[in-house]
């Protein structure tokens, strides 16, 4: 029978959630690496075994965890201790934290500004990986969006990480700002059809995509429209919080903005807003049902300040239609007294049938529903927030 | 023999006691220190100094003696009751380290 794995990351560990394929008994591990903050965990879809989790600290910076074992053991990825640190012509060898810039060879430093909050120019600063997008081919590739934003690839499953630079290059990059949580690349979607298209979304700056593996890159933006610029449809400087596909169709996108549920139908050349009826366009995560590319689901939040649920009930939206019409989906779910938010990259959904859904929230609940959205079950109620959720459909 | 104390977190990272001793040949200062933990515990670069300037990560601090050393030369010698091994180098997170 087949079995799901739900990897979640939270603020102060990850845990690793299991069930067999009626979803319905749930195992608990971890914390792994307690007292860490996890952004994220996901696995290989080459290799189920092969996990990735993103640890990092305010104090002690960033660390690359991997494991082989499905999550029962990890390490990190570059040169083993008691190993010396360079080959024997002196080269260093991996280090699988270490997130370095492009630099400018004359000068030593970074090759672009970008805007900081008051719109001065702020140079850039690595803080953190933000999301982990392992190939869909190659358990050894693995993309990673890191704050503050630029794209990083590793060949060696994790042990050694270069920038793409052509996407911090753009000549936009200037005009990129952070948001409230940073200035984040924290989506990354890899188009199944076409291995050198890839999109990308970045707090706040936008959507962007290559064609070309991601030697180069364009902002696709239009459509967009954002109060807090100068220039409402600006190319970039969009606050885009998450975007998401169906693998069978990859050239439709739908988008959770700060405000706005938009989609494209076009690979991002152009945007149309579906908020529809939803009882605040306003939310973080945006999912598409594993078997039915026009079901989509948020989770609206009040608005940009007040970042949990309306009236205090915890209500997931699907809408089965590709976005304008929406219905409240709240069975099992608290319709009172919940304040709680679920961030951007903790929701996800299994590939059975029918499609589980599933989520996590800052008050440390996990959600599940094994019914495409219709019932809902915690799987664990009191883990540190919530910070991520990937599952596993295993075989 | 250097003595290094650890923060917890980095401690769990490296896989290693709240205590460890490096060799350090030649001058005993943060930077000859740091490098001799980094060289044994390899996992530990980056989370001590940042990758590329080699500056105290901001939210460290260097210990030894009931001194607060953090804003030394990286060059400056140690103590000597930490170059003979008498006292430990203390690397602690700001405010116990979150």
């Amino acid at each position: 029978m087949s079995g799901i794995r739900v990897l979640a990351g939270t603020r102060k560990g990850a845990f690793v959630l299991t069930s067999d394929g009626k979803r319905q008994r749930w195992e608990v591990s971890g914390p792994h690496f307690a007292g860490w903050e996890i952004y994220h965990v996901k696995g290989s879809p080459a290799d189920p075994d092969r996990l990735y989790a993103s640890q990092t600290s305010g104090w002690f910076g960033q660390v690359i965890q991997r494991s082989d074992d499905g999550g029962e053991t990890w390490h990190q990825p570059g040169t083993p201790p008691g190993e010396p640190t360079t080959t024997p012509d002196g080269m260093p060898k991996g280090e699988s934290n270490k997130f370095v810039y492009d630099t400018s060879a004359e000068t030593g430093k970074p090759l672009t500004t970008h805007q900081w909050y008051d719109g001065t120019q702020h140079p850039w600063e690595f803080k953190r990986v933000w999301h982990l997008e392992p190939s869909l081919t190659d358990p050894d590739t693995v993309y990673a969006g890191v704050e503050d934003a630029a794209l990083f690839r590793s060949a060696d499953g994790g042990q050694s990480w270069d920038e793409l630079a052509g996407l911090r290059g753009h000549e936009s990059g200037a005009r990129w700002q952070p948001g409230a949580g940073g200035m984040c690349l924290h989506t990354i979607l890899l188009d199944p059809s076409d291995p050198g298209r890839m999109y990308i979304a970045i707090s706040a700056a936008g959507t962007f995509r290559t064609d070309d593996a991601g030697k180069t890159w364009r902002p696709i933006n239009k459509g967009l429209t954002s109060n807090f610029l100068p220039e409402g449809e600006a190319e970039v400087g969009h606050c885009v919080h998450r975007i998401a596909m169906h693998p069978s169709r990859p050239q439709v996108l739908f988008m959770q903005k700060h405000w706005d549920v938009m989609r494209s139908d076009d690979a991002g050349e152009s945007w149309h807003e579906v908020s529809g009826n939803l009882p605040s366009d306003f939310g973080f995560p945006i999912e598409v049902h594993a078997h039915e590319p026009e079901t989509i689901y948020v989770v609206p939040i009040k608005n940009d300040s007040e970042h949990f649920p309306p009236d205090g009930k915890l209500r997931v939206y699907r809408s089965r239609s590709g976005g304008n019409e929406w219905d409240a989906l709240t069975e099992g779910l608290p319709q009172r007294d919940c304040y709680v938010n679920v961030l951007r990259d903790a929701m996800a959904v299994d590939g059975l049938d029918p499609c589980g859904v599933y989520f996590g929230t800052t008050g440390g609940q996990v959600y599940a529903s094994a019914d495409a959205g219709d019932r809902w079950t915690p799987i664990v109620r009191d883990l540190p927030a919530v910070l991520s959720v990937e599952v596993q459909t295993l075989p | 023999m250097i003595r290094v104390v650890l923060p917890a977190h980095l401690r769990t990272l490296a896989g290693v006691g709240s205590e460890v001793e490096v060799e350090v040949e030649g001058a005993v200062t943060q930077r000859t220190v740091l490098d001799a933990l980094e060289a044994r515990y390899p996992m530990l670069r980056g989370t001590i100094r940042d990758h590329v300037t080699q500056q105290r990560r901001p939210f460290l601090r260097f210990f030894a003696c009931a001194q607060d050393l953090s804003h030394e030369a990286p060059d400056a010698p140690l103590p000597i009751e930490v170059a003979t091994g008498a006292e430990p180098f203390v690397i602690i997170g700001a405010i116990a380290g979150g």
